[in-house]
């Protein structure tokens, strides 16, 4: 156990977590609107129909923004100073995430370069993290 | 004739002291705030029959501490804008009839924590899903997060951002209550110690305990008090996401302007009518964001606005006159003191007085760019 916090799975997102443990970054989309969207719930936001579905995702995104965290929070003091990030998927929603496989400096971290999703293991879950285009280690 | 919104401002005050109060509790806090800002208005506690605050210890708690049976409670709690939703509910309130004479109050221990409510931390919200396990650690870890962006798409630099804290301690020189008060320069913003790379310790708010409250009540009792009355012209409340992640744009508040919208509309203004401005400056981006959302500058100019000392004393739009959340004091819901300043402003009472701040607009945040307060404060009924 690493200390940092372990996601715990609500009914709505538990499909996006499972997606994870079998290496798969699982998103919603809009039957009636086609719009995919981020973070799991169970109206479309773009146009307000209840008609959604799961589908994998490619897993490829970029780099949005990002800090350069100094003061660690609980169980990444060995981490710090570490990237807290925000990537855009090439499906479109964008999520949280950290950078792994990089220095995490502003000199490795260039804006809207391409990145992949990888995932880690972490207190009997998986939880995604984003690594630059060709570097992931997961399936 | 009343103003639009129908109410004025009759009483504010803060507590006694702001800064470092280890022998103040949270709730001693909210009271010493309303018995002032009652006073303040000519009042007694006896003429309150509406109360609203956030949670905790929120509005049954105040009060209750109070002596106050309420036909109106507001516990809205929505950050550290609600102060500014609380005045846009009460002036609805009291058009309605539900209360003639609400007290808003705030009091946080949010450097020593005396009485303080825990930090929540792990559960299974929404966010404790899908931001916490990176490694978030409250706002300077998140609320910071767009301004990367924002520079890389409007050339914002480094030394314009570091500038929104010189500004605004010129304004924190002259004002005996702020808890920073010594003129710094760009290079002291940026050798100060990086907190979450673009920002520095002098780019991110104070910590610090305080409380502040107010009087709101119908506007055809303008003239009953022994303040001059602040009128509320126009209000305005909106927001966008409760995470920083999900932002529709990282180069814009769309909950700052949609608020903004709303307060101007109602108080029939354009930004060139603006005399004073308030906006809540938890990092130094926010005034950047909030100046854009509002209609001051152009997209991607309010960086250098602020840097050619346009917000500065003497400069064509006063920003921040206390000192801010940078060098004033935040205790964590900075909207109350945001608020009085405008107040203090309008009256002609601030330590840094605005010459003829007829017209005063307070920008408050809530969250993380997560909600949004406007208020348009006023001299005189237009
Ligand atoms: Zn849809």
């Amino acid at each position: 156990m690493s200390g940092k916090p372990v996601p715990e799975p609500t009914p709505e997102t538990q499909p996006f977590w499972d997606g994870c443990a079998r290496g798969e970054l699982m998103l919603q989309r809009c039957r009636a609107c086609g719009r995919p969207y981020f973070y799991p719930r169970p109206v479309c936001p773009a146009c307000g129909s209840t008609d959604v579905e799961w589908f994998a995702a490619s897993g490829r995104a970029t780099l949005y923004s990002y800090v350069i965290n100094h003061r660690p929070a609980p169980g990444f003091e060995a981490d710090a100073p570490y990237a807290i990030a925000v990537v855009e998927l090439a499906e479109g929603p964008r999520l949280m995430t950290n950078i792994v496989g990089v220095p995490n400096t502003p000199e490795d971290l260039v804006l809207d370069m391409a990145l992949e999703v990888t995932f880690e293991p972490r207190g009997g879950m998986s939880v995604p993290m984003f690594t630059p285009a060709g570097k992931a280690l997961a399936s | 004739m009343t103003s639009r919104s129908g109410v004025i401002i009759a009483g504010a005050a803060e507590t006694d002291a702001i800064g470092r109060l280890p022998d103040k509790s949270t709730l001693q806090l909210h009271v010493e705030a309303a018995v002032n800002a009652v006073a303040d208005a000519g009042l007694t506690l006896r003429d309150i029959d509406g109360l609203a605050t956030v949670s905790a210890p929120g509005p049954v708690q105040v009060a209750h501490a109070l002596g106050i049976t309420p036909t109106y409670l507001d516990g809205t709690g929505v950050g550290g804008t609600s102060f500014l939703l609380h005045v846009r509910h009460a002036a609805a309130a009291i058009r309605a009839g539900y209360a003639r004479t609400v007290l808003i109050t705030h009091g946080e221990s949010g450097r020593s924590r005396v009485g303080a409510a825990p930090f929540p931390r792990g559960g299974s919200s929404i966010p404790a899903q899908f931001e916490a396990p990176y490694g978030t650690m409250g706002p300077t870890t998140a609320f910071t997060i767009p301004v990367l962006r924002y520079m890389k798409e409007y050339g914002l630099t480094h030394e314009q951002l570091a500038y929104v804290a010189v500004a605004q301690r010129t304004w924190a020189a002259r004002n005996p209550r702020a808890m920073f008060r010594d003129l710094i320069t760009v290079d002291d913003v940026l050798a100060s110690r990086l907190v979450a790379w673009p920002f520095h310790l002098l780019e991110c708010c104070l910590v610090t305990d305080g409380g502040g409250a107010l009087v709101v009540t119908s506007a055809d009792r303008a003239g009953d008090f022994p303040k001059p009355a602040v009128h509320v012209l126009g209000t305005g409340e909106a927001s966008e996401a409760p995470m920083i992640s999900q932002l529709a744009d990282f180069t814009e508040s769309r909950a700052f302007r949609l608020a903004g919208q709303a307060a101007f509309a109602e108080a029939g203004i354009s930004t060139a009518d603006v005399r004073h401005l308030m906006i809540y400056d938890a990092f130094a981006h926010v005034p950047i964001y909030g100046l854009e959302a509002l209609g001051f500058t152009a997209k991607g100019d309010a960086g250098a606005f602020i840097a050619d000392g346009n917000t500065e004393p003497g400069g064509r739009l006063p920003l921040n006159t206390n000192g801010g959340g940078l060098s004033y004091t935040h205790t964590g819901m900075y909207g109350m003191f945001a608020i009085q300043e405008g107040v203090r402003q309008v009256r002609g009472e601030a330590p840094a007085q605005v010459a003829d701040a007829d017209i005063s607009v307070v920008l408050g945040n809530g969250g993380m760019f997560a909600t949004a307060g406007v208020l348009v404060l006023g001299r005189e009924n237009r």
